[in-house]
């Protein structure tokens, strides 16, 4: 049993990663083809930067990603409070329902339904709505429920008579707030916005019904680049990302097991 | 005891209100206007009345999502018990070789695949390297779109049932085997009904995107595998405004078809969990 859940897993993991793999190796080939591996280059990969709308749209997707989860972590921080403190049982309910509409709904639904409001609302106003401004707002929108599903649970966990203490200690409800809950809620506003953030990047569908050619994201072009016919430029850049993300994670494993240590650290002592 | 709550605790909730009132109910009314109106915004069925066109195009879809939902799991299940059941050490390094691929954009691991399986592609280099004249054409054909989906979704399968198998308390399984069930009656008998609500989640999670994408049946069908989400992005990306219509019923059918399985889903969890307290 022991040696075939071992040889399942190396099995299963190597045909996930082979493509992957493959894919990595081959944008490093000189010769453009599978034929043969004439030799270590670095030609694709400058190809790929003498390209200025790869990195125009590396910038954008970065500016849109970070402006979005700005503001739907601004938005959703101030929804969670509000959900928390709400009575209305049924109100809470049907916000919450709404609110998770995108995260069940289909990508492509939700994008096309995006598509037909700027649609409509740009025929009645006789402008073309896409473009910066409608992708910001869909990816706004596509975030909150992530930004406030992580930030409800740290309201609903917080023990409000820390905060009567505070009030009777001397404390207004205004610092009561922002010296005793706000801190206990921040890390689910820092999770939340790096969710934001995240989903934002990794967005294709969406993007794809309501941009315009413009503002184009690094998904979008990756989509406009692998259309036709296969570019070898294109193999550099996946391999550009796929090792950003593999030091982003490694970084964050390292950096939350050094702070699992010292809390671990902290208790004995 | 009610506290009296401030303005501004009242008012928190305000903004989000408008936004999503705005961004995701007004959209979802233009889905429905443009569902039930003609070019000529007068109300109709006749896009309804067109769905019937493309009941083959559904049922390939559902098939097809169904095959890949169906693989995942059965690839999916041995793999996230496997893993629970490994080291903490192990069990680290294994997630994060299970994140890598979903944090990689799903373009990118399509196109990957695209480069392994395509006409002049490495298997079809290797296989020419070794004398076989015609290529193998894997690309265009239904195997190639399904194993797309597979491939895409399924840590996306893995993830969800991972963290129900290591959440269950070994005690219940010490309890099994003190009773005489064998280890592989334990799997069936005692790990599989309670991580139930994992496998749920994870078959939505690999069944929802599996029959909505178009990007996967494009890349991987050729322009030969028409899926319905193929269908929706057509009609609203390349043919003229007046294809919105068609393609807002279709959207509309498959937000209902999704909000079905979703509400069975919920019930057999909920429907499960008591017969857990029982």
């Amino acid at each position: 049993m022991k040696v075939f859940s071992k040889i399942y897993l190396v099995l299963i993991f190597l045909l996930l990663y082979a493509p992957i793999l493959v894919l990595i190796v081959f944008s490093f080939n000189e010769k453009g083809s599978f034929a043969a591996y004439t030799g270590v280059s670095l030609k694709w990969y400058r190809e790929l930067f003498r390209d200025s709308t790869a990195l125009d749209s590396l910038r954008n997707s970065l500016v849109l990603a970070v402006s979005s989860a700005a503001v739907a972590t601004g938005i959703g921080t101030f929804a969670a409070l509000g959900l928390d403190r709400m009575r209305l049982r049924w109100l809470k309910n049907s916000i919450s329902a709404v609110t998770n509409i995108p995260m069940m709904n289909p990508d492509i639904v939700t994008g096309v339904s995006m598509m037909l409001l700027f649609v409509a609302v740009g025929g009645i106003l006789q402008t073309d709505l896409t473009g910066f401004f409608s992708m910001l707002i869909a990816h706004i929108t596509f975030s909150l429920p992530y930004v406030i599903l992580s930030i409800l649970p740290r309201f609903k966990q917080f023990d409000r008579s820390l905060r009567e203490a505070a009030m009777d200690l001397g404390c207004t409800p205004a610092q009561s707030f922002f010296k005793i809950e706000f801190p206990h809620i921040l890390p689910g506003i820092v999770t939340g916005f790096i969710m934001a953030f995240t989903l934002s990047l990794d967005d294709f569908v969406i993007s794809h019904f309501v941009s315009s050619p413009d503002f184009v994201t690094l998904p979008l072009y990756i989509y406009n680049q692998t259309a036709h016919k296969v570019k070898y430029s294109m193999y550099a850049l996946c391999t550009l990302i796929i090792l950003a993300i593999l030091v982003l994670l490694l970084l964050v494993n390292f950096v939350s097991g050094i702070g699992a240590r010292g809390k671990r650290k902290k208790e004995i002592a | 005891m009610k506290k009296k709550l401030s303005l501004l605790e009242r008012m928190a909730a305000v903004p989000h209100i408008v936004w999503i009132a705005l961004f995701i109910v007004g959209p979802m009314l233009f889905v429905l206007y443009f569902a039930f109106t003609d070019k000529n915004n007068q109300f109709s069925f006749s896009n309804i009345g067109q769905l019937g066109n493309y009941s083959h195009i559904f049922l390939l879809s559902v098939l097809f999502a169904l095959i890949a939902t169906a693989v995942c799991l059965l690839i999916g299940y041995p793999l996230a018990y496997f893993m629970a059941r490994s080291k903490p050490s192990t069990q680290r390094i294994l997630m994060i070789l299970l994140m890598l691929p979903m944090w990689v954009s799903l373009l990118i691991r399509t196109y990957s695949l695209l480069v392994l399986l395509d006409n002049g592609g490495l298997i079809n280099s290797l296989l020419k390297a070794m004398g076989r004249k015609e290529p193998l054409k894997i690309i265009g054909t239904g195997f190639a779109v399904v194993l797309g989906m597979i491939y895409d979704f399924l840590p996306y399968m893995v993830l969800p049932i991972y963290t129900s198998i290591s959440k269950l308390d070994n005690r219940y399984l010490e309890a099994a085997a003190d009773l005489g069930c064998t280890p592989v009656g334990t799997i069936f008998r005692v790990v599989l009904p309670l991580t139930v609500p994992g496998i749920l989640s994870g078959v939505t999670m690999v069944f929802v995107p599996s029959i909505s994408t178009f990007y996967i049946s494009q890349k991987l069908g050729g322009g030969k595998m028409e899926l319905i989400g193929d269908t929706i992005e057509r009609q609203f990306k390349q043919a003229t405004a007046n294809a919105y219509h068609v393609g807002a019923a279709l959207s509309l059918v498959m937000m209902i078809l999704i909000l079905i399985s979703t509400l069975i889903m919920n019930k057999i969890s909920d429907g499960d969990e008591g017969g857990v307290l029982v």
